[in-house]
């Protein structure tokens, strides 16, 4: 079959660097991603199902790795050639529609789980993640053991498999993996501001990410103050339609947060501020904006993937800055005290919310370096999520 | 003998009109045979002898009893002043509160004072800076008095420090500075630039509490005041006179004294800003040409840095001391003697360049909020009878409009253009639901009473400055300003005048009349 690869060549990771800058398509026509024969991923053993992708969207960290940006704490952690590709919705052998949780958890890979019932996200010891049955590899997409959606078939293990009835659209359903890591996000902030009354998160940035960051905020955190820095106007309109109170330019950030907060401004930072920030960006910059901006002993929880980046951390060692990473998803504890799957609660939001509008266009595999390119600069270009749609391919 | 002002019809020989951009200028043709270039006066005449003349207002007052037959021993004196706001650009030392000062403490030592306290009568503006005060009053009167702290700026959230007179039949609070307000004897120093200064204002504004700023200070007072520059055609003014009779009535004996400048605004090599066109010999035009090309490769902090760093050459024309009303009636005829221009009719469209400076930001940024300001709140408010711009006409400004703010002294300003300004530019709403959270923030507090920022409120006083001129225009056109923050105002950019025109047209037509108002220096128009 045909499909998108990924292969560990450090001369086109370079090329695809020092391009991207420029022109993302360029990028895409010299870095590491082909358009090429791919074969089919072997089962690995029971419970592994085939499917068949129908759409797969394009996120953030994929462009980081198709740009040559990506850390290389990863090296070890994935598998050369991989098929990329994570946020899948597709159909098994029996025509059922199906919704993949990727992360290569416990249970893919043949070991016990951390506790009964848990997600494939969960536990704290990731050895499983580079041991067990499979080649290395976090998640499905990055291993080249499974395969990944941006190829017509991949091997998916029964314990990612959400299975969804006809009511879903596709459409909507390929939002349900970005929208679960925005929710996982949004209550990582619930540990800081729990007792608050009224409390204020900021959320910075307002691609797919810190969209679904803030529609996970106004679902799950009771009387949550929403403040958000968006840089494009259809960005700042979904925002303000997902549940953000204000929405203001990424540089106007800290002054809207010292307004709601009331607090001053001393140097570059307030001296109060958000009870809890979202870097739904992820550079050096957004970072140290996230830290001049959350209260003293605050958390600033990076939902963006940060790669290498430069920090001047003095500000976060007097104020005892909390910085949180927020990978993906697993099993959350609701604010009411309850415990539930978030992938359970980016299905129900994607359905509340009517997800689909946040997707704004689909490619073909063969019209990838254009894909890349409008996913690359998505929000200038007035979109938010780019997929692939191989619903037509075989 | 000076020239006064005069209207020029621009025809096809007209040379090119000089417009300020604010820290730069350019040369604009003005559409020939039916736009006309109003210039102001020449600078009037001196005094020759300003010392003198300040000695006999003193001695000779308009009704009321010489200034030392009002000083006696162990008496509070409060001497108050205009602050950094006047004169713009800052006067070449002395400047001429320094000679009158010195001259009241002259008179104040002899007759044994010796409690005797300076108060830079700030309102809402920022507290000026040491230099500033030194600048101002001159090093003798800074050194003796500041160290023992009997020289201070006034602080209208200083509630401890504030005394609160009555109210006007209209239910207007006067409440002012308590020091003043418990003195024996009052003196007030003014330097007038414009008519809408002295009088009452300087009290009832200089020294007065936020509260009861706000109670002239506000959208339905400025749109009917018209104009600033015509006190009794002013809802301003009224109000102010109105507090004016309270302050007689229940406050300190105060002892006015008001000085009036010409407009000798530029030294060289500036100087040929205030010149007609038509007479700029070639080493004007050498120099204009040289100059504008370097301030438009200037960085703009150097390019500010050179104009704030102008002093005036500007000449005391009169001085005059005594009672309030009976001063300022003098000061008043003074005023328009030098800034008074007769102008026939309205105009289709009002054409005005903004420089760099208004009386917000000596020292510092003229932010967007401040062009707004200067345009629609000062030179439009440059007329006595009508606007010189029809209703429902076109003003065009020329003015880089950079999204650049001084953040020490202008940090609600900053706010005010990113949440105010993003949620409407209607005064009258902006009034209702920002101005309160404004005024109760406890940073923008903290920052007017103890470091050098403007008042919480005040972006919102700078935008009511402009209600009137905000009503009263079909559209207000910027060129060459930064599109973004153009329309942040609730304007229409341009990049050239004759886009200006052309945008102008659909609002007045092809055949639009066009009228300048030629600045510097200041004049006001007399519209019959």
């Amino acid at each position: 079959m045909k499909g998108l690869e990924i292969r560990r060549n450090v001369a086109k990771l370079g090329l695809a660097r020092i391009t991207a800058a420029v022109s993302p398509s360029t990028a895409v026509r010299l870095g590491p991603l082909e358009y090429r024969h791919v074969d089919e991923p072997d089962l690995p053993g029971p419970g592994w199902h085939r499917v068949s992708t129908r759409l797969s969207g394009i996120c953030g960290s994929d462009l980081s790795l198709i740009e040559g940006h990506a850390s290389t704490y990863f090296d070890d952690w994935v598998s050369f050639p991989f098929v990329p590709g994570h946020e899948i919705v597709g159909s098994l052998d029996d025509g059922s529609r199906v919704i993949i949780e990727p992360v290569l958890g416990h249970e893919a890979r043949g070991f016990a789980p951390p506790f009964d019932g848990a997600a494939p996200g969960d536990g704290d010891d990731y050895a499983h993640l580079a041991t067990g049955d499979l080649e290395p590899g976090i998640q499905t997409g990055f291993c080249c053991s499974t395969g990944g959606g941006w190829a017509p078939e991949f091997v998916a293990h029964e314990s990612q498999l959400h299975r969804i009835g006809d009511d879903m659209p596709d459409e909507r359903a390929v939002l349900v993996e970005p929208i679960a890591g925005g929710i996982h996000a949004a209550l990582l902030t619930w540990p800081t501001i729990a007792g608050v009354t009224a409390p204020v998160v900021a959320v910075l940035g307002a691609g797919t990410m810190g969209l679904a960051a803030i529609a996970g905020l106004r679902r799950y955190v009771p009387e949550v103050r929403i403040v958000v820095g968006a840089r494009y106007p259809n960005q700042s309109a979904t925002a303000k339609s997902l549940g953000a109170d204000i929405v203001v330019q990424p540089a106007e950030l800290g002054r809207a947060v010292r307004r709601m907060v009331g607090c001053h401004i001393i140097g570059d930072h307030l001296t109060s501020g958000a009870h809890a920030t979202i870097d739904a960006v992820g550079n050096a910059a957004s970072i140290t904006d996230c830290l001049r901006i959350t209260r003293p002993r605050g958390r600033v929880v990076l939902l963006g993937m940060p790669s290498d980046v430069s920090l001047d951390l003095t500000g976060l060692w007097h104020r005892e800055t909390e910085l949180k990473g927020a990978y993906t998803y697993g099993t959350e504890t609701l604010p009411d005290g309850s415990r539930v799957r978030t992938f359970d609660l980016a299905i129900e939001t994607a359905n509340e919310l009517q997800a689909e509008r946040l997707l704004s266009a689909t490619y073909r595999l063969a019209d990838h370096v254009d894909a890349i390119a409008h996913a690359s600069a998505a929000g200038r270009r007035g979109a938010i999520k780019i997929a692939f749609d191989l619903r037509e391919e075989g | 003998m000076p020239r006064p002002g005069f209207v020029l019809d621009v025809d096809r020989s007209t040379p090119p009109i000089l417009f300020w951009r604010g820290e730069g200028f350019s040369l604009e043709k003005l559409p020939a045979d039916r736009s006309r270039v109003i210039y102001p006066p020449e600078p009037l005449a001196a005094l020759d002898d300003v010392d003198g003349a300040i000695r006999r207002a003193l001695l000779q007052p308009h009704d009321s009893d010489p200034l030392p037959a009002l000083l006696f021993p162990g008496m509070k004196l409060t001497i108050a002043f205009d602050d950094a706001s006047l004169s713009l650009p800052k006067m070449r030392t002395p400047d001429t509160r320094q000679r009158v000062i010195e001259a009241v403490l002259d008179l104040a030592a002899a007759a044994g004072v010796d409690d005797v306290h300076l108060i830079a009568a700030l309102g809402l503006h920022r507290r000026m800076h040491d230099y500033e005060l030194r600048h101002v009053l001159g090093n003798r009167i800074y050194d003796a008095f500041e160290p023992r702290g009997a020289l201070y700026q006034h602080d209208a959230e200083d509630y401890d420090n504030l005394a609160e007179l009555g109210t006007t039949p209209e239910g207007e609070v006067v409440e002012i500075n308590k020091r003043a307000a418990d003195s024996d004897l009052l003196v007030y120093v003014n330097v007038n630039q414009a008519a809408m200064d002295g009088g009452w204002k300087s009290v009832t504004t200089g020294l007065a509490s936020y509260r009861c700023l706000s109670f002239h200070h506000n959208p339905e007072t400025l749109q009917n005041t018209r104009s600033l520059m015509d006190r009794h055609h002013s809802e301003l003014h009224k109000s102010v006179w109105r507090m004016g009779k309270v302050v007689r009535d229940n406050g300190p004996k105060i002892f006015q004294i008001e000085t009036t400048l010409n407009t000798d605004t530029f030294p060289s090599p500036f100087d040929f800003l205030s010149k007609r066109e038509w007479e700029w010999t070639a080493r004007d035009r050498a120099t204009y040409l040289a100059t504008a090309k370097s301030l438009d490769r200037a960085p703009s902090r150097l390019a500010r840095k050179i104009f704030h760093g102008i002093e005036a050459p500007y000449r005391t024309t009169s001085v005059q001391a005594g009672d309030t009303e009976s001063v300022h009636k003098i000061t008043l005829d003074n005023v328009y003697a030098q800034q008074l221009v007769e102008v026939q009719g309205q105009t289709d469209i009002l054409t005005m360049g903004i420089p760099f400076i208004c009386p917000y930001n000596p020292e510092s940024i003229m932010n967007p909020i401040l062009v707004m300001c200067m345009g629609l709140g000062y030179l439009f408010n440059m007329y006595r009878g009508m606007p010189l711009v029809r209703e429902g006409g076109v003003v065009i400004m020329t003015h880089p409009t950079y999204r650049d703010f001084h953040p020490v002294h202008h940090p609600s300003y900053i706010d005010f253009y990113e949440q105010v300004l993003a949620d409407s530019n209607d005064p009258v709403v902006m009034s209702k639901k920002w101005e309160k959270q404004y005024a109760e923030d406890e940073w923008y507090r903290h920052l007017y009473r103890t470091g050098n920022a403007y008042h919480g409120v005040h972006p919102f006083y700078a935008w009511y400055w402009g209600a009137h001129g905000l009503q009263h225009a079909g559209r207000v056109i910027i060129v060459g300003g930064e599109p973004r923050a153009v329309r942040r105002l609730g304007f229409t950019p341009a990049s050239t005048m004759d886009d200006a025109f052309e945008i102008a047209s659909d609002v007045v037509g092809r055949s639009a009349t066009v009228t300048h108002l030629h600045v510097p220096a200041i004049l006001v128009a007399d519209v019959q």
